[in-house]
């Protein structure tokens, strides 16, 4: 199941692995996206921080990374279709596969619905 | 289409008389002598005549039309100072002639460094950098010197607020700087409690572009000056935005100890895509001994002599001595405004900005609205969540209907932004005519809004795919053999 950071990025955890990607609604304030800076595997990040930037015909944005954890695999398919975070953002588009160190750090994200009704407020 | 794709073998636009001369070979190393021809475009005068002059026709300038640019002050630059800056007595002039040779042009420089000094209220200037971010590296660069010559090298943190220039998070950090971001407060301001959480031994100084780029003036400037310089801090004036504040305020007495300025903005040189430009980086005394060489001075008996001896100087950033072109028309336009003029550009940029602002608030909304300085953002986020229309599709309509673009999509903090700076050279009329504009744009978007989506229509080539160009850059024409490798 996903959740959601109110920065705007989701993560699925499977096991030990949390798949990290920006959600829908993010993708279409950011515009058509043109670049991803993807960070080198093994990098080490905790919650909060810059995970990658990703850069738009409107501007470059920071991800934050939604838990702590260490980059196991990036999407590399991104490299050279980076249009595949407008087009599937919240499956084929994704961005960070991490190992997670602690899975506490879930339970303040929001799920689905609770995250639909924070962009509606925020608009 | 090219010039390139007009060219046929052995067509030419000159004919020289026979060689009267002996050929001579060139006595170079072989490996420096092309092999292959150059490629050039070969075509008759005409061709070329027409070639560039469709060009022209096609492009879209202050001198054809209005031009909102927000940050980019568009104005328009009176034809005397090109008039100036192209005549034979100062363009012919070399970089490596003889000081003795070059005395009113030194004599122009040293006077325009102490007219900078009198605008901004600074000790120092330096003219070398020649564009606006140019400036702001040179002003880290010398932030980076001073606090290492004081033994501070442990200070590499820049704040920076989020509605600064775009350019100065770039400039800080090619310096080496780390880049904190300072979020705005409600009202679009420098947030002075978040500024204090940031505030330790390890700040090096803070960028503060102002009036911000929402068009507003730092209220508190004084205070978040005070507060840097408590923390063994620099602060560094982004005074690119100087058109609005020009004999009325001074940089210099707000605090500051750095400023650039934008001469071919403020200034009036042409400029947009490009250049030429000139960022000429102003200081307090304390920090004229770090300025980039050669600066200019009065020697004995009222001649002038560059000064190269400055002790703990960042050294060039140019070479020569900036864009000298830009610095003629500097001094033009200030000549011929003086002390009053100068005063009255910035007060009629304020009001036209304000007028326009004031009327597009009947329809649209206004980010941080109150009284702007010389340019203010529109909050284009309910147009695109009420009627599906983005402020992209706006600003193209604009060109349809005759006007340049304003600036969209910054500053970041404002959703859907278009930020609008008409300048002070623009007059009722045509305010009143862009605000009918954008009007009308307005009401097509309630009832066609596929106009605007498929907008522009009229331009010399239609919506173009801004994202292709970006993931697929073609940034140079090949010949046709050569493509497909």
């Amino acid at each position: 199941m996903k959740k959601f950071a109110k920065s705007h990025e989701w993560v699925e955890v499977e096991g030990k692995t949390a798949v990290v990607g920006i959600s829908n609604h993010a993708q279409e304030e950011l515009g058509d996206v043109v670049y991803v800076d993807l960070p080198e595997p093994g990098k080490e990040v905790k919650k909060g921080e810059v995970l990658c930037t990703i850069e738009s015909v409107k501007a470059a944005a920071d991800v934050y990374s939604p838990v702590s954890g260490k980059v196991l695999e990036v999407n590399k398919n991104l490299e050279e279709k980076p249009e595949l975070v407008n087009e599937s953002p919240e499956s084929n588009g994704w961005l960070v596969k991490l190992e997670i160190v602690d899975e506490s750090e879930l339970s303040d994200l929001m799920d689905e619905e609770e995250y639909r009704k924070f962009c509606e407020s925020e608009g | 289409m090219l010039i390139f794709e007009r060219s046929r073998n052995g067509r030419s636009a000159y004919s020289l008389p026979p060689m009267d001369v002996p050929e001579s070979v060139l006595d170079m190393e072989p490996h420096l002598i092309r092999k292959v021809e150059p490629g050039l475009p070969e075509v008759s005068e005409l061709q070329i005549v027409r070639h560039y002059t469709e060009l022209s026709r096609k492009n879209y300038a202050v001198d054809v039309g209005f031009y909102p640019l927000g940050s980019c002050t568009m104005k328009y630059n009176p034809k005397l100072n090109d008039a100036l800056a192209e005549s034979e007595d100062l363009s012919f002039l070399h970089p490596y002639q003889d000081e003795a040779d070059l005395q009113g042009a030194l004599e122009l420089m040293y006077n325009l460094q102490n007219m900078l000094c009198e605008i901004t209220g600074m000790d120092a200037f330096s003219l070398q950098p020649a564009a606006g971010a140019h400036g702001e590296l040179t002003g880290m660069l010398i932030i980076r010197k001073y606090h290492k010559v004081n033994g501070n090298t442990h200070k590499k943190k820049i704040l920076i607020p989020d509605s600064a220039h775009g350019t100065n998070p770039a400039s800080a950090a090619m310096v080496g700087f780390e880049v904190v971001e300072i979020k705005s407060d409600s009202e679009g301001l420098v947030d002075v409690e978040e500024l204090k959480k940031h505030l330790d031994e390890n700040v090096a100084g803070i960028m503060l572009t102002n009036p911000n780029t929402l068009g507003l003036f730092e209220k508190n400037v004084s205070e978040v000056v005070q507060l840097v310089h408590e923390a063994g801090g620099l602060a560094y004036y982004d005074g690119a935005n100087l058109n609005a504040i020009m004999g009325i305020a001074k940089p210099g007495e707000m605090g500051f100890d750095i400023v650039h300025l934008n001469l071919h903005k403020t200034f009036s040189t042409p400029h947009g895509m490009g250049g030429p430009g000139s960022g000429p980086v102003g200081v307090k005394k304390f920090l004229e001994e770090y300025l980039p060489v050669p600066l200019i001075q009065e020697g004995e008996g009222g001649s002038y002599t560059f000064k190269y001896d400055l002790k703990h100087s960042i050294g060039k950033v140019r070479s020569f001595y900036g864009n000298f072109s830009v610095l003629v028309r500097a001094y033009a336009y200030i000549m011929s405004m003086g002390a009053e003029g100068l005063k009255k550009v910035s007060e009629m940029a304020v009001l036209n900005a304000n007028y326009l602002r004031k009327r597009l608030s009947e329809r649209f909304k206004v980010a941080y609205e109150r009284i702007c300085m010389h340019e203010f953002v529109l909050d284009n986020y309910p147009v695109w969540k009420n009627l599906g229309v983005k402020t992209l599709d706006m600003a193209k309509r604009l060109l349809d209907l005759g006007f340049h673009a304003p600036t969209i999509y910054f500053p970041l903090i404002v959703k859907e932004a278009m930020m609008i700076e008409p300048t002070e050279t623009e007059s009722k009329e045509e305010l009143d005519r862009f605000a009918e504009a954008m009007f009308r744009i307005l009401e097509e978007a309630e009832k066609e809004p596929d106009i605007l989506r498929e907008a522009p229509k009229t331009t010399p080539v239609s919506r173009l795919d801004e994202a292709k160009a970006s993931r697929h850059p073609v940034v140079r024409w090949r010949k046709e053999e050569e493509r497909g490798s």
